[in-house]
Order: structure tokens, then sequence, then C-alpha cells
């Protein structure tokens, strides 16, 4: 198969920048891991029932839309395929039902948004803690709530899921939070700027009202966060205005912020920077999204945090870049379609930075005690990762020859940042000069079986 | 290993399907997210680390974590990434002492 343009990723931004590419007389090739559209934010925002909408809110229903709009001639939208080798800018390799396929196409946009930011704290391996993302996946794709959970971290999305919960009729048991009002004093100089985006304030404060009228209990400033528990997780315990609490509980949502999935863009070696007000690694590029590779080109929360809204509009901006380069848009009109896009992204923006100050990442899971574990796949631990710095080690890819951290299943997706940030503090560098892991195709596994099968086109079933 | 789910279906699935778990039968709603599936159905702890033989299941649900690995039909799966189907057998992956497992 041969198309115009490549789009990794279903969500807001993938999804915009496949329509108006479309619209723009460009062929699509839109490869997505999930069966339907939406990414992770609006997971099956077009199959679920009417009941569960409401209980989800208008801001995840508005992504149905964006998701009919991939009924177009010129895209065909491949459901299920997982990515797992990109080369030389202009061919993808996937994986869809048993079989590898390939793709060729003159331009690639990757838009494979956000993944949890890891919280490692001790217990967070146990059965029964999850990413709050993770339980927003059960509420959207499966209607499926925990009666027993006990949401810890902080940021928005931890009141949202909150919220939906209560929405439910089954309110999480209480929220244990970690930001402090020292961080919010702090974020008070970002105020009059975050007025731009009031919309996210109002959000806010609703959902924070509603959690009190639904008897939510909420601790803030939590710290010394443990899950206990011995096959599965039983409580949380933490020390919250000087006193030790413990909450028995079935289920823990964990949640600090959400990072770009910087994977498939680390893949080809696109550089990467440390963005300090959001504690992560982001992608190098333009405005319009191009990366350091001409034809490779990022959008949406991979490139950066900024939610659903920005993603799209990121999306569509690459849109109009691409569809200029292979002569279908020309400067002039690709810059008047861009002026309202690039005022509405301020605007999205403005509450922003407020927001990354009054929710900062969970000190305690930044910088956790020795016997935590880091990475989840190979059961190392902060301990052993400060260890390698004593040895020596300067960076990550080191400490991972060293004592295996990031060689397992999830390639370093849940202890990279972690890992950055620990090296980095041993050895008193910054997290740019500590870089992070080398990432290599396959960048999900692939078995022989599926190699064997290897298809230079979809199954006759995709094309539509 | 069927006790009790701490998690529950807001709307109750009524087109089940038979299953095999490790041995078990069960019966879970067709074309669910396998992982959600099995959650409800009060199956918490899906494999043990070949590392240490800690328990662990699903976690991000969304196929980045690979904590939810399962065997299917001898192929070891992320069940966070499959739909359940009749006759699906489902088995715990990767035994202590395997360094390469997964």
């Amino acid at each position: 198969m041969q198309v115009d343009l490549i789009v990794i990723g279903a969500g807001p931004a993938g999804m915009v920048a496949a329509r108006q590419a479309a619209e723009a007389g460009l062929s699509v090739a839109l490869l997505d891991e999930q069966q339907r559209a939406g990414g992770q934010i609006y997971r099956d925002v077009q199959a679920v029932p009417e009941a569960r909408a409401a209980i989800l809110g208008p801001d995840y229903t508005h992504g149905a839309q964006l998701a009919r709009d991939l009924a177009h001639d010129n895209i065909t939208h491949i459901a299920g395929a997982t990515v797992w080798i990109i080369e030389d800018g202009s061919e993808v390799g996937y994986l869809k039902d048993g079989a590898a396929h390939v793709v060729k196409g003159r331009r690639i946009l990757i838009a494979t948004g956000a993944l949890e930011r890891p919280m490692p704290v001790p217990g967070w391996t146990l059965p029964g803690v999850m990413a709050a993302g993770a339980g927003q996946i059960l509420l959207k794709q499966s209607g499926v709530v925990s009666k027993q959970a006990v949401l810890v971290g902080s940021g928005p999305l931890l009141y949202l899921i909150a919220a939906q919960m209560v929405r439910a009729g089954h309110p999480p048991l209480a929220m244990v939070e970690t930001q402090t009002t020292q961080d919010f004093v702090r974020a008070a100089r970002h105020f009059p700027s975050a007025l731009r985006g009031w919309r996210y304030l109002t959000k806010g404060l609703t959902m924070i009202r509603a959690l009190k009228k639904a008897g939510v209990r909420r601790y803030t400033g939590a710290t010394q966060i443990t899950i206990e528990g011995r096959e599965t997780a039983e409580a949380v315990s933490f020390v919250a205005s000087g006193k030790r609490h413990s909450l028995p509980c079935q289920t823990v949502f964990l949640h600090h912020g959400v990072v770009p999935n910087t994977q498939a863009a680390r893949s080809l070696d696109i550089p990467h920077h440390w963005n300090a007000a959001q504690q992560c690694f982001v992608p190098e590029r333009d405005t319009w999204g191009r990366s350091s590779i001409e034809n490779v080109f990022l959008a949406g929360d991979g490139t950066g945090i900024a939610g659903a809204k920005s993603a799209a509009l990121a999306g569509h901006l690459a849109a109009l870049q691409i569809a200029t380069d292979l002569k279908r848009l020309t400067p002039e009109q690709r810059d008047t379609r861009a002026a309202p896009l690039h005022r509405a992204l301020a605007q999205d923006m403005a509450a922003r930075p407020f927001l990354d100050a009054a929710y900062p990442p969970y000190a305690g899971a930044m910088a956790p005690a020795d016997s935590t574990i880091i990475c989840r796949c190979e059961e190392v631990t902060a301990g052993d990762i400060r260890a390698t710095a004593k040895l020596g080690c300067l960076g990550p890819n080191q400490t991972k020859a060293f004592g295996r951290a990031g060689m397992g299943p999830c390639q370093g997706r849940y202890c990279g940042l972690t890992v950055t940030h620990l090296l980095a503090e041993a050895n008193g560098l910054t997290p740019d000069q500590t870089g992070a892991y080398r990432i290599r195709a396959p960048i999900k596994p692939v078995t022989l079986g599926e190699l064997s099968k290897l298809n230079n086109g979809p199954p006759a079933s995709e094309a539509h | 290993m069927n006790t009790a789910s701490t998690f529950l279906e807001l709307t109750p699935a009524t087109d089940t399907v038979r299953v095999e778990f490790d041995g078990q039968p069960l019966d879970l709603p067709l074309g669910a997210n396998l992982a959600a599936a099995l959650l409800l159905a009060g199956v918490q702890t899906l494999r043990q680390t070949p590392v240490s033989g800690a328990p662990r299941g699903a976690f991000c649900m969304m196929g980045a974590c690979f904590d939810c690995l399962v065997d299917i039909d001898g192929v070891t799966r992320q069940a966070c990434m499959q739909q359940v189907r009749e006759g699906l057998v489902i088995r715990r992956v990767a035994i202590k002492g395997h360094a390469d497992a997964g």
C-alpha cells in the first residue's frame, strides 16, 4: 500500500490531521492500535451507550464528530494495527490479525499521544493498583467501575475521573492528593494569564464542588504514600496534616500527570529536549510539527502535554503543512487557514502553565526510597539505579546494560523518566545531560510467525 | 480466583460466551475487552513475574505497560488488547526463574 500520508494514532491529533489532509486531496492511511478510533481521550466514543456518555460528559462525546469525520474516500482507517517499526521516514511496518504489513507514505505524522507519568510508590506493582487513565478506559470502553477505589496523586484528570465516578453512582472512597498549598502559591503568578483559559479553571472548580457534594473525602499535601497488600492492594497509607492514615480499599488509581509517549519519535532518533515545566522530554519540531526528519511530522500530546483541543489544532496545522509540501495548498492558502488555528492554540494553552505549577508531580515518586521498584518489567529498584550511578553510570543506556532496567517488554515506557531523574540527581547533571533510553525497533513485540506472514498491503477487508 | 469482583458493570452484558482461564470456565461478555472482562469476573491477578514471582494484573489498559500478559492459545498477549471470543483458552504465563520470559 502506498499513500501520501501515514498517520500513526487515531486520537484527536491523528483524526483531525487525517480528515484535513484528505480534504486537501491527499490519500491517507490512519493506523491505530485500538479497534475503534478515538485514542485514549475519546476511547470507543462512537460505541458508547447514551447513559454512559452522560456520565463521561460533553468533553468526551465531542470526540464522536472527529471519529465520524474519518468517513472520507481518501482515508483508509486501519484499526487494530500495532506499529512496530518506522523505516527511512517513509515506511511503516505494523501488525494486524497475526500478520505483518507494510505501508509506504510520502509523509508520516506521529500522533501517539501520552502515557501516564510513572508513579513509583511502594506497592504500585500490586494487582488492584492501576493508572487512573486505566480507570477511565474501563469506564469509557467497558462501562466498568470500581466500588472500592481510592484515587492517589494530583492533577485535573484525577478530579475528572472522580467526578465521573460520582455521576456513575460509585464515588471513590477517598482522594489522596499530593499537591500542597505552597504549590498553589507558586502557581499563582501564572493565574492572570491562565484567565484566558478560564473554561479549564471553572471546569476544575465545578468538579471539585461535585466531589464535595458527594461527600468524597479529600486529603491534600499527602506524603509517604505506600500501597499495602500481599497478593493484591488492600490499603493506601500516607501522611497528611501531620497524621498517618491508612485507608482500606481494593482498587488504587494512581495519577500525577501524563507525559508524551515518545517511543516512535525516539526510534527515529528525532532529538528530544527536557521541558522543565512539565518534567518530561519533548521532541524537537517546528510550529507545523515538522521534526528533524523532513518527511516526519509530530502532533498532539506526544509533543508536550496540552490536551485534546490543542492536539486537534496541532493535527490540523500539521496537515496544512503536509498538504503544502505535496503541492495541494499554496503557502498563502496554508497561512490564511493557519492563522485562526494558531490563535485558538494560544488561547487553549493559556491555563496550562498554571495547571502544571499547581499540580506538580508527586515528589515522593520522583525520588523514591531505595527499595521502591522503578522498572516494573525487570523489578529494578531505585536503590539499584542509584548504585549504578555510584559505579559511574551517567545515562540510562548504561544502567540498562548494568541492571536490565528498561529491558523488559514495556521498553522503558514506565521507568524511563524515573531512571533519568534518579541518575540526574545522583550525578548532579541535568536531565538533558543525562539523556534517555535509546529506542530501537521493534517498538512493540513482533513474533516470527507474524513476520513470516508479511504482506505488502492491508487485508482486502480493510479498504473502504 | 473467582471471588466477588470489586468492579461492576453499569449495564450488565446479556450476551456472554464461555472461555477458559487457567482451567476454570468463565462466562464473559462477547466482544468485551478481555482485561476488563477478567476484572469483572473477579480475576485480578493475571500472572506472576519471571524475576521474583510477584503477582501482577492489568495496570495501564492501553497496551503500553505489558503487565497484563496472558497466554492465549500458546501465544503471549496483552489481555487489554484482546477481545473476548467464544472458546478462548487463557493461561497464566511466565514461571519464576525464566529470566527472558515475556
